[in-house]
């Protein structure tokens, strides 16, 4: 597929920008890709909706908007009703198991991860549930490699989250 | 970071932060703001980066003081910008005037919002077009440029600065809220490869009273203070030594007339234009993000084998009527696109409309860009 | 024999052939201050750059003064100076302005950069009405009296300028009238000097607009009127509020030593270097 649309919904703190921010930089710097990335958030407070969207695509990415995700991550249950009509038919709907309770059978598959809790057991930080879903996403779908993605939270995530960003990543790889 | 001034390299970036880069790249030492979303990453990063090249951001009062600050820094030689939205803008507005009065190089980023009033601060729309050209009292010529990507954040900024450096004016940045938060691959060159320009001044030790220092159509060297030009610099009515005169009205239309044509003038070197619409019957016009919709629409209505092409406006102002005018020369039909109700839709129809139908076709909501099915929809419909 | 010119006149542009005051206008006095203050600490208005912004006072460098001088915006003369400044730290940077400009319109960047103590000098010229556009009220215009916007007289409180200016955190902040001369020069010399924000308040007659309509009277009226109602700091501070509500406190307010932004600013750009080092 030469143009692939990643839209992630969350709310302000989940890392939603960051996750987007992480394709895009694997996709440009280290992959040879072309790679868009937006967001919109509203601004008065953290907490609030926010949303990246990510196009990856061979080509210089003309449209730089999402208009029908081949991929949907909902970190937050309130993606659901906001976005989860727009996925392309046959698409891919990754969910925060934890957090996200009402994701309906559709003409989508549902990728479904308990990000929220590994992170919390296992790293001790629920902030790092979006690697957790990133690493899935990756095996998953083999979007992007794994050598470049590391890379991208290398460059991308402060000096000293780094380690934890990098094993929350890993453990969402080794998912399934 | 290296702190160099040029960060030549290959990253992906935000285009609010691009824009700080390309300023940089540019040669800017003064930077003044005051502080309002979507344009605080372009300030918080000239805040970080200015001084490092020992350069300075203030951050005002007021977005009044801002301007003020900007246009007295380069008075005082320093090339100088300010970043805002159009809330602030509108505060702006009667000292960008006065900036175009007494011909003062100093480069102005609108990263618009949604609006009217306070709008959605967060969303991006295409609302203050006509503003940055209206938005003052009186007659006058601005210089706007419209990027649509994060790279052109950078190399807009960098050609907004040499502009405003060789014509002696503002010139505005008219990014929106979703291009400055855009990020994308932006690559910063060797500093040698990045052209930059300084304003004209007088030769030293010229007699200050023989100095004409304003009123040029080909633009006159600017008396910067400090260097002994005794510049006497008033946005009241004034000749081309800078001496006021409040009575005679054909010095008011000189002064008006000058101000203007010194831009007009130079319209053509001003003007960027994207052209792709060889053989086309169909053509869409549209800057910005927009544009971005519109290519990806005319590309897929080509494929189906309608004649369509594209025609992006980098430069809005001056407004590049004779462009419009010779493409819809060749065009049956022109489609306007904005993210907006259409604010230079009547420019652009007053220069098309006699060769070619005009239409405008808005967003399904404004704020977002129009979407290529949409655009296309409305390609097959002009075309049968 | 030479022809005899004035001291003063080579700090005066060429082209200019005559004032723009009114007859008895204390703008005048203010001017020779100024300029005597310059000669007598032996500088040369290239030593300067000078803003004003919209008003009477505003006339006093513009175009008078042959030197740099940038004619700004109503109220924003303060804030272009900023920017002068910074990219001129090493020029005096001096705005002359009116009251109405400086304190009405443009109060906030009066404050705000009396707070930063940026050194430039202001000289308020506070005449207490507006002159140029026929005689409106001000923020300076005592209660009660009747101008052309209150012909039922003013409603409101006024304010004490240099009090204002004291309050927000200049490091010099001195007061005179127009019939104190040579207390003004001085005060000016030590505010050119002073590295920090040097705020002058001068009380200025506008005989033609102030005068005549509030019956105080001719121009001698009005000096004369000034020279009543002034007192010393030392004096004042004997009296109630209620006592001093007519007079006008006059000397050098406060002088003192604080932290200067241009010198905070240095440092920063020292430390941002630093950083990336």
């Amino acid at each position: 597929m030469s143009r692939t649309e990643i839209l992630i919904g969350g709310v302000g703190g989940q890392g939603v920008v960051l996750s987007g921010i992480l394709l895009g930089t694997a996709a440009t710097l280290f992959e040879g890709k072309q790679a868009v990335q937006t967001q919109s958030y509203s601004s008065e407070l953290r907490g609030g909706s926010a949303r990246a969207e990510v196009i990856i695509s061979e080509e210089p990415v003309s449209d730089p908007q999402v208009r029908r995700p081949d991929i949907l991550i909902a970190l937050a249950e309130e993606a659901i009703p906001r976005y989860v009509e727009r996925i392309r038919s046959k698409g891919l709907l990754v969910i925060d198991s934890d957090l996200v309770k009402g994701a309906k059978p559709g003409d989508y598959e549902i990728l479904s991860i308990p990000a929220t809790s590994i992170a919390d057991k296992e790293m001790g930080n629920i902030v790092v549930a979006n690697l957790i879903i990133l690493g899935a996403l990756l095996k998953k779908t083999g979007l992007l490699s794994v050598e470049s993605m590391e890379k991208a939270i290398e460059v991308s995530v402060p000096k000293k989250a780094t380690a934890m960003n990098l094993k929350a990543f890993r453990r969402g790889l080794g998912l399934f | 970071m290296n702190g160099k001034r040029v960060q030549t390299g290959r990253y992906f970036m935000m285009g609010n932060v691009a824009c700080a880069e390309g300023a940089l790249a540019a040669g800017c030492e003064f930077s003044a703001g005051y502080p309002i979303t979507p344009a605080t990453e372009v300030a918080n990063r000239l805040a970080e980066r200015l001084p490092q090249v020992g350069g300075a951001f203030f951050q005002m009062e007021d977005e009044i003081s801002a301007i003020a600050a900007v246009v007295g820094a380069s008075w005082a030689g320093k090339k100088s910008m300010t970043v805002t939205s159009g809330p602030g803008i509108s505060l702006m507005l009667e000292n960008i005037g006065f900036a175009i009065g007494v011909e003062t190089p100093c480069v102005i980023v609108n990263v618009q919002r949604g609006a009217p009033t306070t709008g959605m601060p967060t969303v991006g729309v295409q609302g203050d077009m006509v503003q940055a050209k209206r938005g003052s009292h009186g007659d006058y010529e601005i210089i706007a440029l419209c990027p649509s990507s994060p790279q052109e954040m950078f190399d807009h900024t960098v050609i907004a600065f040499n502009y405003a450096e060789r014509y002696r004016t503002p010139v505005f940045i008219l990014s929106d809220a979703f291009v400055g938060h855009m990020r994308e691959e932006v690559v910063i060159p060797e500093p040698e490869k990045i052209k930059t320009e300084y304003r004209k001044i007088p030769e030293p030790g010229t007699d200050p009273q023989k100095i004409k220092g304003f009123l040029d159509e080909d633009v006159a060297p600017m008396p910067i203070f400090g260097r002994g030009f005794k510049a006497h610099v008033t946005s009241s009515c004034h000749d081309e030594y800078g001496k006021r005169n409040l009575i005679d009205i054909s010095a008011l239309d000189n002064f008006i007339r000058k101000l203007s044509n010194k831009i007009l003038k130079h319209k053509e070197e001003i003007t960027l234009i994207e052209r792709d619409y060889e053989g086309a019957e169909i053509v869409l016009v549209s800057y910005g993000a927009v544009a971005r919709a519109a290519a990806m629409a005319a590309a897929q209505g080509r494929k189906e084998g309608i004649p369509v092409g594209t025609l992006r406006l980098i430069t809005v102002w001056p407004f590049p009527g004779e462009e419009i005018e010779k493409m819809a020369r060749g065009a049956k039909h022109v489609i306007v696109l904005e993210n907006n109700l259409g604010q230079i839709y009547p420019y652009i129809k007053a220069e098309a409309a006699h060769d070619a139908e005009v239409s405008f076709l808005p967003p399904r909501l404004v704020g977002e860009i129009q979407d290529p099915e949409d655009i296309l929809r409305k390609i097959r419909e002009v075309s049968k | 024999m030479s022809e005899l010119v004035h001291p003063l006149h080579r700090f005066i542009r060429p082209s200019v052939k005559y004032s723009t005051f009114c007859p008895g206008c204390g703008d005048g006095t203010v001017t020779q201050a100024i300029l005597r203050a310059i000669d007598g600490l032996g500088m040369n208005l290239d030593d300067f750059v000078f803003v004003s912004g919209i008003g009477c006072a505003a006339w006093i460098p513009s175009p008078f003064f042959n030197a740099d001088v940038l004619h700004t915006t109503h109220g924003r003369p303060i804030a272009f100076a900023f920017g002068i400044k910074m990219g001129l730290p090493d020029k005096k940077v001096m705005v002359v302005s009116g009251d109405g400009d400086l304190v009405a319109i443009g109060g906030n960047h009066l404050i705000q950069n009396a707070r930063r103590n940026i050194e430039m000098v202001v000289l308020c010229i506070n005449n207490g009405i507006y002159g140029m556009t026929g005689g409106q009220a001000a923020p300076t215009t005592p209660m009660g009296i009747r101008t052309t916007t209150t012909p039922y007289g003013t409603v409101e409180n006024i304010f004490n300028i240099s009090r204002l200016v004291m309050a927000a955190g200049a490091s010099f902040v001195a007061c005179w009238t127009a019939a104190h001369p040579k207390q003004l020069t001085n005060s000016i010399k030590k505010a050119i000097q002073k590295k920090g924000f040097a705020f002058i308040e001068v009380f200025s007659q506008c005989p033609i607009q102030f005068g005549r309509k509030t019956g105080v009277g001719s121009a001698v009226q009005m000096l004369e009127d000034y020279k009543k109602r002034s007192i010393s700091p030392k004096e004042a501070a004997k009296l109630s509020e209620e006592e001093l509500k007519d007079r006008i406190v006059v000397g050098e307010l406060v002088d003192l030593e604080k932290p200067e932004m241009l010198e905070e600013v240095k440092k920063m750009k020292n430390k941002a270097r630093g950083e990336v080092e």
